[in-house]
């Protein structure tokens, strides 16, 4: 979804192709032979795999509309400790509220919660982490957003409730139409996360 | 003479740290080195990352830059006019920065494992440590050097973990060079590199403190 939006960002048109992650296609394994994931952009044949350095090669070429990270080294060198932070935080808490029960998910949960906090505090009175407009971590952090109904449900919270001025913060970002069109809808996710569950026999 | 405006604070076995101790090198940078106690973090540090209150920091006119490969690259921005270590090109830029991450993601975690596990739990790390150690011999190719003819961003991002290997390979009982003979090739080349040499800790000094902690831990 980050790669979505940067490319809506930029304006780009590019063939989208959605995979069966249990059944991934030969072009993919090709393309991302060393994790063998997704997403995948694909530009003149070549690949770029990883979404945060997918995302910093699109504003890179496209380096003509809406960028998205700053041009000032050390505000650059901030945007990427963010959203650093988002990939190895707050990805990893939220996938364990939905994948664990118990105190195991409790625990996540709190974690969760405290990452959104210190989140909040980075954001301080700006609109966007990126300033006036959306900028990298933005971007980076907005797909999550999709989850959150997931994880409210799961971790018995409300966002809203417990992290006011990060609501704010989305819903601020669904307003630009490159977001709001890149977004997978809530409910959708929300089920496909309840028959992963069941699945995993934690329902 | 030192230059005040840049201050790194690091612990000295850190591999993370050793980067940044490379790419200031590199650079030709003089700075302020202050070692941190990691069971007694000094209240500057924790001040200048509060978020993961961990070394390497680097403070540039007294304003923090934290994590290893952030660090790496804002040095290679500001001190843009020597020894580039990441290409111009972007698609290049990806490629380094993939091979970083995956050093991070990857090399990382399965070298930790075999230096803090042992029977069939080291195994089956010693064995993932040689697929990541091929799948990077791979990479390098017949390059001298992952960044081409002079060390780049995936060489800094590598080479401080080649003395945790050499700690490795006494605890796993392996010898990497009949293991992976280009990887200690290329490893070799790059302990020729002055900055290297004199940023890597002593190999030994790290085999120690492994030894140490896998005795606190009680795995030997």
């Amino acid at each position: 979804m980050r790669v979505r939006i940067a490319l809506a960002e930029k304006g780009i048109k590019y063939e989208y192709k959605d995979e069966d992650l249990r059944n991934k296609s030969p072009l993919l394994l090709q393309m991302n032979p060393v994790h063998k994931k997704i997403p995948v952009l694909i530009h003149n044949g070549k690949p770029i795999c990883e979404s945060l350095i997918a995302v910093q090669y699109i504003d890179e070429i496209w380096n003509d509309k809406a960028p998205l990270l700053p041009s000032d080294a050390y505000q650059r060198a901030h945007a990427r400790f963010w959203a650093d932070y988002v990939d190895k935080k707050l990805y990893d808490y939220g996938r364990k509220i939905w994948t664990t029960k118990g105190e195991e998910q409790e625990a996540a949960k709190k974690e969760f919660l405290d990452c959104l906090k210190v989140l909040e505090g980075e954001l301080g009175d700006k609109l966007y982490f990126g300033g006036d407009n959306l900028g990298f971590v933005d971007v980076v952090l907005i797909p999550f957003y999709s989850w959150f109904s997931v994880y409210e449900a799961l971790g018995n919270f409300s966002t809203e409730a417990e992290s006011p001025k990060f609501i704010a913060w989305a819903k601020r970002c669904l307003e630009i139409e490159s977001v709001a069109k890149s977004l997978p809808d809530q409910h959708k996710v929300h089920d496909f996360v309840m028959l992963m569950r069941k699945k995993f026999g934690l329902d | 003479m030192a230059d005040p405006e840049v201050v790194m604070f690091n612990f000295w076995a850190s591999p993370f740290g050793t980067r940044v101790r490379i790419a200031l090198a590199e650079k030709g940078i003089k700075y302020e080195y202050k070692e941190e106690d990691l069971k007694n973090k000094s209240p500057l540090v924790l001040q200048m990352n509060p978020v993961h209150q961990k070394v390497p920091v680097l403070t540039h006119n007294g304003k923090p830059v934290c994590e290893s490969l952030v660090i790496v690259e804002y040095i290679d921005e500001v001190w843009k006019d020597k020894s580039p270590l990441l290409p111009s090109e972007p698609y290049q830029r990806a490629q380094s920065r993939f091979w970083a991450d995956y050093v991070d993601k990857k090399f990382h975690e399965v070298a930790r494992k075999v230096g803090t596990s042992k029977g069939e739990e080291q195994e089956t790390a010693k064995k993932e440590l040689f697929d990541c150690l091929k799948l990077l011999e791979a990479e390098l190719g017949d390059k001298p050097h992952f960044g081409g003819d002079n060390i780049g961003f995936v060489d800094v991002a590598l080479i401080p973990f080649y003395d945790w290997v050499y700690a490795c390979e006494k605890c796993a009982h392996f010898n990497i060079e009949t293991e992976c003979p280009k990887f200690t090739a290329w490893a070799k080349r790059c302990m020729q590199n002055e900055s290297v040499a004199n940023s890597l800790p002593d190999q030994h000094k790290v085999y120690d403190l492994v030894m140490l902690t896998r005795k606190k831990y009680g795995l030997d």
